[in-house]
């Protein structure tokens, strides 16, 4: 099963870089306009750039290894996760902030005292969200061109008519998706009891 | 009595892409230390306006305010405010939230749970310290949110119609709470509602302004002994003042209901 790691290791690490990049830089977003401003078109636009169309671009520049994979997967949730972020910190209530005004809480640590912890629900639930495709850019990635992941897997055993394989390559996905996503789900209740079940506060 | 806080000729103009809305026009008042001021308004008044300028959450267009005699430009926590809506942090616990002030301010532990403990008693939140916001009811929230006021320990309370989202039984229960807390701290207290019976029965000076633009149209002191209690609603006194409140609010209300088209 050693597509299995190949691909889990592909989609975290391609996953890891666009949220190590993209929390931040959505939370800066959505609570400076100056930021929003200057990197919205920016992102706005290329996120309708679909990933997969990049794949023979990240080919011909990245080769056909491991960081085109993580480009293809990178590219693929970067954007979008960026810009889900910056409208979870965007909403945090005004009420919220102004009352911590009234409480003494100053114009700079007022993002540490509300933006922050108001926000890290909704990007907890963004990342869990966003996961989910990476794993979609990741099975594109493997397919066009690979050696190893279930994606490989899948297309060789179309090569050789072995449909049951690619039945089992679509349920191994499946799986490790639902375990991610149920880890995501136990990870928020631990970390936010105070949100509850249901979600909203 | 000694002026604490004083509103010069203040005015709050909104503007918007194509018209500008006159909140507030000209108000002036003065509020003495330790006295327990409710303004009574028809929706749409500005009455909201007027605390949101004095927190310094919203900047008056012209006029000034000043809080002993300095005047003041930005929010800061010698004005706590309690909200309409539930404003309490929800990633905190009930005794989080109370000391959030305190903690803000680099006070230590032991103050803010000496703080916390003095406050849980006072609003009858004991056994919900530990408690998330989410589990409590509408008025326990505001319960704490009166408490987290408090704890600060501010110059002036600013209450902006804090009983508003709450069912009348409820409501009563938490205006005979408010005055009990006032008894013992006698904060200067602004009190913005639109109920008339509220308004007389915790306020010692009401307000009552004008339809949009808001002015302020009368000052009426109510002479109801300092003590208040519930069977006080239906005195004579009360319900002279009541009636005498209702008329002036009434002219007001009618011209608000019929004045909803902007004005340019």
């Amino acid at each position: 099963m050693k597509d299995i790691t190949a691909s889990v290791a592909r989609v975290t690490s391609g996953f890891l870089l666009a949220a190590v990049i993209g929390v931040p830089l959505g939370v800066l977003m959505g609570s400076l306009k100056i930021c929003e401003a200057f990197f919205e078109p920016f992102l706005g636009f290329i996120r309708y750039m679909p990933a997969s169309a990049f794949i023979p671009l990240f080919i011909l520049w990245l080769g056909i290894g491991e960081s085109e994979k993580v480009a293809v997967i990178f590219f693929g949730t970067f954007f979008q996760l960026t810009l889900m972020v910056m409208d979870v910190t965007k909403n945090v209530s005004q009420e919220l902030i102004d009352t911590s005004y009234t409480l003494g809480v100053s114009k700079r640590s007022v993002f540490w005292r509300i933006i922050l912890p108001a926000s890290m629900p909704g990007i907890m639930d963004t990342l869990r969200i966003t996961f989910g495709w990476a794993w979609t850019y990741l099975v594109v990635a493997e397919i066009v061109a690979a050696s190893s992941g279930l994606g490989y897997m899948i297309m060789q055993s179309q090569r050789f008519l072995k449909t049951s394989h690619i039945i089992v390559g679509i349920l191994v996905i499946g799986v490790i998706g639902i375990i991610i996503d149920l880890l995501f789900k136990w990870l928020y209740q631990r970390l936010y009891p105070w949100m509850g079940k249901g979600g909203a506060a | 009595m000694e002026q604490k806080l004083c509103i010069e000729d203040v005015s709050k103009v909104f503007r918007e892409k194509n018209a500008t809305v006159t909140a507030l026009s000209n108000t002036s008042f003065c509020v003495a230390e330790s006295e327990f001021v409710t303004i009574l308004g028809p929706s749409g008044c500005g009455k909201s306006t007027i605390l949101r300028i004095i927190a310094g959450l919203e900047e008056a267009s012209s006029g000034r305010v000043l809080l002993d005699g300095k005047e003041i430009r930005q929010p800061g926590k010698d004005r706590g405010m309690v909200f309409q809506a539930y404003t309490l942090f929800p990633w905190l616990s009930v005794e989080e939230n109370i000391a959030f002030g305190l903690d803000v301010a680099g006070r230590s532990k032991s103050d803010q749970q000496d703080a916390v403990k003095f406050y849980i008693e006072k609003i009858g939140l004991k056994g919900f310290e530990k408690a998330y916001p989410r589990k409590l009811s509408g008025g326990m929230k505001q319960r704490v949110a009166i408490a987290r006021a408090l704890a600060n320990d501010p110059e002036v309370l600013l209450m902006d119609e804090p009983f508003g989202a709450l069912d009348a039984q409820t409501r009563s229960v938490m205006q005979e709470l408010l005055l009990s807390v006032w008894d013992e701290s006698h904060k200067t207290i602004l009190f913005v509602t639109h109920d008339v019976e509220e308004a007389v029965f915790i306020g010692d000076t009401i307000y009552v302004m004008t339809a949009r633009p808001g002015r302020i149209k009368a000052r009426i002191e109510v002479k109801l002994p300092a003590k208040r209690t519930y069977d006080m609603k239906l005195s004579d006194e009360f319900l002279t003042i009541k009636r005498e409140v209702l008329e002036l609010i009434r002219e007001e209300a009618w011209k608000a209901a019929n004045a909803n088209l902007p004005e340019e």
